[in-house]
């Protein structure tokens, strides 16, 4: 198995993913395939070709320095499950991060 | 006072860079807006959306790290750095991971009071990422819920990380102020620590030599310094807690995993947070949206040259060409680019830099700290306070008389000379002065006959009598004259 169950349970925890002890059975088994499919790509031969960053060949896109209109904030807290007449709210969050 | 331990501190800035617009969207970057009033749907987060950089906030970044004496790759990506946190709402930071923009730099920091030796303090590394939202808690008011606001999402921030080359809390201030002053001169931020457009996180172990050998305790890093003598505190406090905790416990470096303190202001205490996640727990990847920057020469050629003369060169010049000491250089340089030009344009109109520098430091500073205002606002040009340093070198007014003439030139924006005719100062020529000494000392004769026996402390009583009669005159040459004569009728 390329990946340990420990590796998935700490990686959902990190995703804030529950799942149960039969959801990590499976998640292990299902990683483990995929993670040994993509293993198929180190058989290519990679001597002399640089690492790319992007999968476009393009650099440096910019845009000017321009402030333009930003949302009305009616439209930005819209979604927001919790809300007041300005903020988003959410469960408390204490002590620096 | 000689510790037994060493003290290695390693400081992380993030600067908000002067831009008006965000990094990755044009929403506004200005600060105290209502909450959610500066968002749109790149810096909230939502799916569909791309980020595209903003050219000055790279061009600022660039100048910065050009400044910092830093090494500028000719490549440079961003890299996603995954977190949970509400004021957070990609669920990812756009940062920089492996590529930064710059690297391995420095920055000279001395002291003018020469508390410790002038030193280089590395930079590891300078990189441009995005800020986070800012949560709100009213705990006092017992409210169940945060209160978010997404205004401050993708700021602009560089990250200039130091090497942990500073031995005491005096050089992590001496750096903080250096910086800061130098971001100042670059004009690439405001700083404002109060707005959060500066902010210092500090790293911070000891190194104790023992019999068994040389140990160091576990690192630190301290938050939440709202000033730089707050981090001077905090580190002071740190060094302390950190020896007490050793004693007690013999816990060094790698017996427990890094952990993060908060400073208390109030109590002045630094307290325990939560323990910092492991680096690799924040799964950086290339951020698939941004395409790199290849910077190229002529780009890292023109931030150099827009530069302009930097504090620690500016410092240099004005001792050796004006002859002023560190000490006052130090002060005229830390006021800032303005006020160094304001400086030069005094000592070459009066002809003598040490007077400037006096005149600047004790009687303009002063009124500038009164009012709270800056250089710019002063009303008292370069050229006429020269000109009246330049009056008072020649004798033709005294330093006290002269500080009045300031006042006065303050008051109604006249030229010294305008200034001195309006006050009713005119300058005694040196017969009219003659005269005024001869007749004070044919009316006081009990005065000559005390000198002529040698008492010349006796002269103090007509210099008073003089500056009675006419308040211009300039004592020294009232005693010179007085004694002259004196001396002639013997």
């Amino acid at each position: 198995m390329p990946i340990s169950r420990e590796q998935v349970e700490k990686v959902s925890l990190l995703g804030r993913l529950l799942f149960s002890d039969n959801e990590l059975d499976k998640m292990t088994c299902q990683l483990s395939d995929i993670l040994e499919y993509m293993d198929l790509l180190a058989e290519v031969d990679t001597e002399g070709v640089e690492p790319m960053a992007h999968a476009l060949d393009i650099s440096d896109v910019f845009r000017d320095d321009e402030v333009r209109p930003s949302l009305d904030r009616e439209a930005a807290l819209a979604g927001a499950p919790h809300r007041d007449d300005e903020c988003y709210l959410v469960p408390a969050v204490l002590g620096e991060l | 006072m000689n510790k037994p331990y060493t003290t290695i501190i390693g400081l992380e800035v993030h600067v908000q860079l002067a831009t008006r617009s965000k990094l990755f969207c044009s929403c506004s970057t200005r600060f105290g807006s209502p909450p959610n009033t500066q968002t749109c749907p790149v810096c909230i987060g939502m799916p569909g959306t791309l980020p595209v950089m903003n050219r000055k906030a790279f061009e600022l970044s660039l100048k910065t790290a050009v400044a910092l004496n830093c090494e500028i790759p000719r490549f440079t990506k961003w890299d996603r750095k995954q977190y949970y946190y509400p004021d957070l709402p990609k669920g990812y930071q756009i940062s920089q991971f492996d590529l930064p923009l710059s690297q391995n730099g420095y920055l000279p920091i001395s002291d003018s009071k020469n508390q410790f030796e002038p030193k280089r303090i590395g930079i590891i590394r300078a990189h441009l990422e995005e800020d986070a939202g800012k949560s709100m808690h009213d705990e006092a008011a017992g409210v169940a819920d945060s209160r978010i606001d997404l205004n401050r999402c993708g700021t602009p921030l560089l990250e200039i990380v130091s090497e942990p080359d500073m031995r005491s809390p005096a050089e992590a201030k001496a750096y903080l102020t250096e910086l800061k002053l130098l971001l100042n001169y670059l004009e690439v931020s405001d700083c404002n620590m109060q707005e959060g457009s500066l902010r210092v996180d500090a790293n911070i172990n000891l190194h104790i030599d023992t019999p068994e050998g040389k140990i160091a305790t576990p690192i630190v890093e301290v938050k939440n310094m709202n000033s730089f003598r707050a981090v001077e505190r905090a580190l002071e406090y740190e060094a302390k807690r950190q020896y007490e905790v050793w004693q007690e416990t013999g816990r060094k470096l790698g017996d427990v995993p890094k952990s993060t303190h908060g400073w208390d202001e109030q109590a002045q205490v630094t307290r325990e947070q939560r323990s910092k996640e492991e680096s690799s727990d924040y799964r950086y990847f290339p951020d698939p949206d941004l395409v790199p920057v290849a910077t190229t020469d002529e780009q890292i050629e023109r931030a150099r040259a827009s530069l302009g003369e930097l504090p620690a060169a500016l410092r240099t010049r004005l001792e050796q060409t004006y002859n002023i000491t560190p000490y006052d250089s130090d002060v005229l340089v830390n006021q800032g680019r303005d006020m160094v030009e304001y400086y030069i344009e005094v000592a070459d109109a009066c002809g003598d830099g040490k007077p400037a520098s006096n005149w600047i430091q004790q009687d303009v500073l002063r009124t500038l700290g009164e009012r709270q205002i800056g250089i710019a606002q002063y009303g008292v040009s370069a050229k006429a306070l020269g000109e009246l340093i330049g009056l008072v070198k020649a004798g033709k007014l005294t330093t006290s008389r002269g500080r009045e003439v300031l006042a006065e030139m303050l008051a109604s924006g006249k030229s010294a000379e305008e200034a001195m005719k309006g006050m009713g100062i005119e300058h005694l020529d040196e017969s009219a002065l003659e005269d005024l000494c001869r007749e004070l000392l044919n009316a006081n004769p009990r005065i000559v006959a005390e000198v002529k026996e040698g008492k010349q402390k006796a002269i103090g009583a007509l210099i008073g009598q003089a500056k009675k009669k006419n308040p211009n005159v300039n004592p020294a040459r009232v005693r010179e004259i007085c004694l002259e004569l004196i001396e002639k009728e013997n």
